[in-house]
């Protein structure tokens, strides 16, 4: 927020520094009754994804407790000049990769995406995230057991992509 | 309505690689609009999926955090030449965007 107006009050400014996204001012107007409950209890499938903590958001999505695991490969630049744009690519080589869960931890809303793969399709991905600052970039696999299993890597931004 | 997506089959051998562009703005919600000085409303894409001759192969719920124009590459074995891709996204204003495409011989 490079041109915040100086007559924002000090709670105003620190919501708005929060956030990327309106979503995370929903819950916050709706105690206070501006916004009616049910628009914001659209869909179930999407809380993880408005979950504005790292904790929360794996834990609203199940991945609390995801085990280290070498078998997940995050490729991605070490420093990204542009946080609007910043490449990776994940591989799984855990058996039966059902369900890849991609996080952002210092995103303001961490959860960037969820993918799905079936009918031989391999657990592997390449996609480019937007991240707010320097961050690790988290990568939880959920197997057809069930069971969750997680790695990280650091990506260094030079300039944030949050505003872009 | 929303420009089409474009899909492209790399053949790895007998991977293919399907590179796939949905393009979209992907709105944070955050940005303010450089001459009214508004706030730009979130835009973005909420769920696609990706299906051969109808069968799924690969689905998705994103948030902003994906790059404007998103590029995705999945990976499938098993598609021959002739198979018929289809792509579709919905977003959170419920526009919608579905594609389709015939895989090209290896």
């Amino acid at each position: 927020m490079p041109d915040t107006p100086v007559e924002l009050d000090s709670l105003r400014r620190r919501l708005l520094v929060a956030g990327c996204s309106r979503w995370v001012l929903a819950p916050l107007l709706s105690s206070v009754g501006l916004v009616p409950r049910r628009v914001l209890a659209a869909d179930a499938s999407r809380l993880a994804f408005q979950a504005t903590s790292l904790a929360d958001a794996l834990q609203v999505a199940g991945a609390s407790a995801a085990a280290d695991s070498p078998l997940i490969v995050i490729k991605a630049v070490d420093i990204s000049e542009n946080g609007a744009q910043v490449p990776i690519e994940v591989v799984s080589n855990i058996p039966d990769s059902q369900q890849m869960l991609i996080f952002v931890d210092k995103n303001p809303l961490p959860l960037a995406a969820k993918l799905i793969f079936a009918n031989g399709t391999v657990p592997r991905a390449r996609l480019q995230l937007k991240m707010a600052e320097t961050s690790r970039i988290r990568v939880v696999i959920r197997a057809a057991n069930g069971k969750t299993y997680h790695a990280s890597r650091e990506v260094k931004v030079t300039i944030g992509g949050c505003g872009t | 309505m929303a420009e089409a997506i474009k899909l492209r089959v790399i053949w790895q051998g007998e991977l293919a690689e399907m590179r796939i562009l949905m393009p979209h703005p992907m709105e944070t919600g955050q940005r303010k609009d450089p001459e009214t000085g508004k706030p730009l409303p979130a835009h973005f894409i909420e769920s696609f999926s990706v299906t051969a001759n109808g069968q799924e192969l690969v689905r998705g719920q994103l948030n902003t955090a994906i790059a404007r124009n998103p590029l995705f590459s999945f990976y499938a074995r098993g598609l021959k030449a002739g198979d018929r891709l289809a792509v579709l996204w919905t977003d959170n204003k419920g526009e919608k965007r579905r594609d389709p495409f015939i895989v090209p011989a290896n």
